[in-house]
């Protein structure tokens, strides 16, 4: 008589381009699940050879030491006018910024707008946790109205400091972008999204399309102040009604 | 339904309970009266016989500490 046999399948398991290092993220920070997704895209495009990373200023300032690819480290706000650089010099390579709201909408506002009206070839990685994270909490261009911060105690004031900028619709009004896309990584649902996501944004590159843009709004659990599951509970009910999810542009 | 088991690294776990929110099956806890070399609690599995090797906690963990394998049955009648 046949007998069953029963094998042992892994099926899911560290991606080959993310390091096989403890991160140095908070626990329940969303970074950890971004750099994930960005190296399972990687693996799964099988670009690791070619690609480069452009590492920002903020807490994912260490980036390159758990993505397995070449990497370049920008000065604060820059990692788009590098990247432009490396792209132009290098077009055969997938080039990757990868850039806070800090950094990407406040010190770096000038070359986000104008790599994207340029339509650089690259993909921008737009991580979102509405605070700065790295400094310790202080009030970010994507904070919420009436959120509190370190510099924004009372909450934040639009008359005094301005709305939160939606970085999406902003890219939106132009017209060179090629991908432009809003995720999360606060469910398994919207993580698979959001790998959806980057696979097209990078795919894009190889393909020699043109910009892509991809926001994910990510759990800051230290700059929020809240237990990790609060923080998905907070950006759920709070950041999505203010940064709705979804796909804004895909030529 | 397919079988399997989630395999997590306790000293990678950072004790953020992620997982545990995410498990369909609600298998996950955090252990209770140890702790990793980080010193905190890390989550566990207490009854592997009812997970399905669905992902989800491998999935939503920002510290790849977790890895899912599957149970294939191969043969028989
Ligand atoms: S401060 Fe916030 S963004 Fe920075 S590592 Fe901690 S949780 Fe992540
Ligand atoms: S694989 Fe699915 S069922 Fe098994 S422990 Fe993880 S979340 Fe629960
Ligand atoms: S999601 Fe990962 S780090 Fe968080 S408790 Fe579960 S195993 Fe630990």
């Amino acid at each position: 008589m046949p007998v069953d046999t029963v094998q042992e399948k892994v099926v899911y398991e560290r991606p080959r381009s993310l390091a096989d290092v403890p991160n140095h993220y908070c626990p329940g920070c969303g970074h950890g699940i971004i750099h994930k997704l960005l190296a399972q895209c990687i693996d799964e495009l099988g670009i690791q050879e070619s690609t480069i990373l452009v590492a920002p200023v903020g807490c994912s300032v260490l980036a390159y030491n758990y993505l397995r690819v070449d990497g370049c480290e920008a000065a604060h706000g820059r990692a788009p006018a590098v990247a432009t650089g490396l792209k132009r010099v290098h077009p055969d390579t997938t080039v990757i910024s990868y850039q806070g709201d800090g950094d990407l909408l406040a010190i770096g506002t000038a070359e986000t707008i104008h790599a994207a009206n340029r339509g650089e070839k690259i993909t921008v990685i737009f991580v979102n946790n509405a605070i700065y994270g790295m400094t310790g909490g202080q009030m970010a261009p994507t904070s919420l109205q009436a959120q509190k911060t370190k510099t924004s105690p009372y909450g934040r004031n639009p008359a005094d400091v301005g709305f939160p900028i939606r970085a999406c619709e902003l890219l939106n009004t132009l017209q060179a972008p090629v991908f432009i896309e809003r995720c999360a990584v606060s469910s398994v649902k919207t993580i698979l999204k959001a790998k959806r996501a980057i696979m097209k944004g990078l795919r894009n590159q190889v393909e020699g399309k043109g910009y892509s843009f991809i926001e994910i709004l990510s759990m800051c659990p230290t700059g929020w102040g809240m237990e990790p599951r609060e923080a998905v509970s907070w950006m759920e009910a709070e950041m999505v009604p203010v940064f709705p999810l979804g796909n804004l542009r895909d030529r | 339904m397919s079988r399997g088991r989630a395999e997590i690294d306790r000293e990678r776990c950072k004790g953020c309970t992620l997982c545990i929110g995410a498990c369909p099956e609600k298998i996950l806890a955090m252990s209770r009266d140890s702790f990793n070399r980080q010193g905190v609690p890390y989550a566990e599995c207490f009854d592997e016989s009812r997970c399905t090797a669905c992902m989800s906690c491998a999935i939503i963990c920002p510290d790849m500490a977790i890895r899912i394998i599957r149970l294939v049955t191969i043969g028989g009648e």
